[in-house]
């Protein structure tokens, strides 16, 4: 097992307007790209992140080799038990994930 | 063709100026930059005003009026001073003419007003033109009655007004970010797939290419296609590079909504010029059937105060989590006794700095650290209220025990006195779009010729 982090070139969240949240991993090979969509199941993100699965859009990129995820944002930017303005840190989540 | 010169993803933010110099170089019809976005909070909406500093901002738009004099060319600003509220345009306007005063510039400025007066909404929010957004909050009279601010994004159409006023300043408020680089090329009859699918490469200056803080681009825009040149030294734009820029701040890698249509990348073909420029063809402008453009508002919801506390003690460090679920069950129940409140009138949260205060119970690390900062924030209808339940928390933060029977202990505080007001709390309410029946409907445009 091994954590996304380690294997990916970059995994990092960011806010898609105050209601909606955006993960870019980017795996960076095509080895790590075909590994990581066949590992990384869209019900393990939406564990992670406490979100409804049935709410999250998932684009598997090839010409990138880039996993992208969006959904609702856990809480509305800069309401009042929001942590994370920017939404900068959910990324972490993704990237301590671990995968065989 | 037409070349778009953009100094960086927001003024502000800084602009190399070596490579703005090599950006006039390439003779542009027109410099633009943005000036704002949702991303650092609602507090910018609902109070109206700009997250940047004056005197940055100042010193980063003499560069531009200065560049656009030279290059005799318009220059243009979208969502003016964070916001783009009318309050936000007004404070632009005036940095502007101080700039112009000093430098003895004469100039025509044109002023694009985005602010909506909350009864129009209310009114078409009443005719059914009002639709929401995918994770859109609900909305009643009531909720738009109350907000402090709201502003409709302007799309291509309004700033092409403004820019067919022959102004050499356009001001704009509430702007989408990519509207200030899609209107000329559009007004050129130019690619349309290529004007909006290049306006979205440029939008944030460099972040496009690599050494994304250098900040200046140029995007050449023609019948097929767009290209795109970063202009410091030590930056290059591939099609990676370039390709992967669809990806930022963008729920959809695809499809980007506009005023009056979308922008479907998905056939775009990214062709390397060569190591530093990149050409992309093939992007599709879909028109949409109604014109509609996307509202924002943000509306006062309570005041906050708050306070920093750290444990260093090695037993309150481990049962911190304990700790803090006491103090906040007996403090709010004292509160609410006190201060004759129900618990809806106020929260008290204690964050664990250090434990989990980036994601609560979502957190999965469990290691136990060495000192762990506590951060109480009180949440109330009033100001004056979250300053009490600020003040009735103090004592626990500084003495709670963890056992009734122990030494009472104290904990640090690193300021006198220990809360902190923030003031208001502003939420963001709309994530709609407004039908319109004619784009200029909602927006506002003053000419002004200054000196």
């Amino acid at each position: 097992m091994v954590k996304l982090g380690r294997i990916c070139e970059k995994i990092r969240s960011k806010n898609a307007g105050p209601f909606w949240l955006t993960i870019d991993i980017f795996c960076g090979s095509e080895d790590v790209f075909a590994r990581v969509t066949a590992r990384l199941g869209t019900d393990d993100i939406a564990h992670l992140l406490g979100a409804d699965p049935t709410l999250m859009k998932r684009f598997d990129i090839a010409s990138l080799n880039v996993i992208k995820i969006s959904l609702p944002r856990p809480e509305i930017q800069g309401s009042v038990r929001d942590r994370d303005m920017h939404g900068a840190s959910w990324a972490a989540l993704i990237q301590e994930f671990k995968i065989a | 063709m037409v070349k778009v010169l953009i100094p960086s993803g927001a003024l502000g933010l800084n602009y190399d100026k070596d490579a703005l110099e090599r950006g006039l170089a390439q003779r542009p019809d027109i410099i633009a930059i943005d000036g704002g976005s949702t991303d650092s909070g609602p507090a910018y909406l609902g109070r109206g005003v700009s997250k940047y500093s004056r005197a940055s901002t100042k010193i980063e738009w003499q560069g531009l009026m200065e560049a656009r004099a030279k290059a005799g060319v318009p220059l243009v600003i979208g969502t003016a001073g964070t916001c783009g509220t009318d309050s936000a345009v007004d404070w632009l306007l005036e940095i502007t003419r101080e700039i112009a005063c000093e430098l003895g510039q004469t100039v025509k400025i044109a002023v694009l007003r985005s602010s909506q007066k909350n009864s129009d909404i209310i009114k078409s929010h009443q005719q059914g033109r009002i639709h929401p957004l995918p994770n859109a909050p609900e909305i009643s009279p009531e909720i738009l009655a109350d907000c402090s601010n709201i502003v409709a994004l302007a799309g291509a159409e309004q700033i092409t007004a403004a820019l067919e006023t022959g102004a050499d300043i356009i001001i704009a408020g509430r702007t989408t970010d990519t509207a200030i680089i899609a209107a000329l090329p559009l007004m050129h009859g130019l690619d349309a797939g290529a004007a909006w699918h290049g306006a979205k490469i440029g939008e944030c200056g460099a972040l496009c290419a690599t050494n994304p803080q250098s900040g200046v681009v140029v995007i050449e825009f023609d019948n097929t296609g767009f290209s795109v040149s970063p202009m410091a030294e030590n930056a290059r734009a591939t099609p990676h590079t370039v390709s992967a820029h669809m990806l930022y701040e963008n729920s959809d890698p695809h499809i980007l909504f506009e005023p009056g249509g979308h922008l479907d990348v998905t056939d775009a073909e990214y062709t390397a010029l060569d190591a530093r420029r990149v050409r992309v063809t093939r992007s599709k402008w879909v028109p949409s059937q109604h014109y509609t453009v996307k509202l924002e508002g943000a509306r006062l919801v309570g005041f906050q105060v708050v306070t920093l506390v750290l444990l260093r003690d090695e037993r309150y460090v481990q049962n911190a989590a304990i700790w803090a679920a006491d103090i906040q069950q007996k403090c709010s129940a004292k509160v609410a006794d006190r201060l004759k409140l129900q618990p809806d009138d106020f929260s008290i949260e204690l964050r664990l700095i250090g434990q989990n205060a980036s994601f609560g119970a979502l957190e999965h690390q469990s290691s136990v650290p060495f000192e762990i900062g506590v951060l109480g924030i009180v949440t109330a209808r009033t100001n004056a209220l979250a300053k009490e339940i600020g003040k009735i928390l103090n004592p626990y933060l500084l003495h709670h025990p963890l056992t009734p029977d122990e030494e009472q202990p104290t904990f640090a505080f690193p300021f006198s006195p220990p809360e902190m007001e923030r003031g208001a709390l502003y939420a963001f309410c709309l994530n709609h779009v407004l039908e319109l029946a004619d784009p200029m409907d909602a927006f506002s445009l003053e000419v002004i010729n200054h000196g």
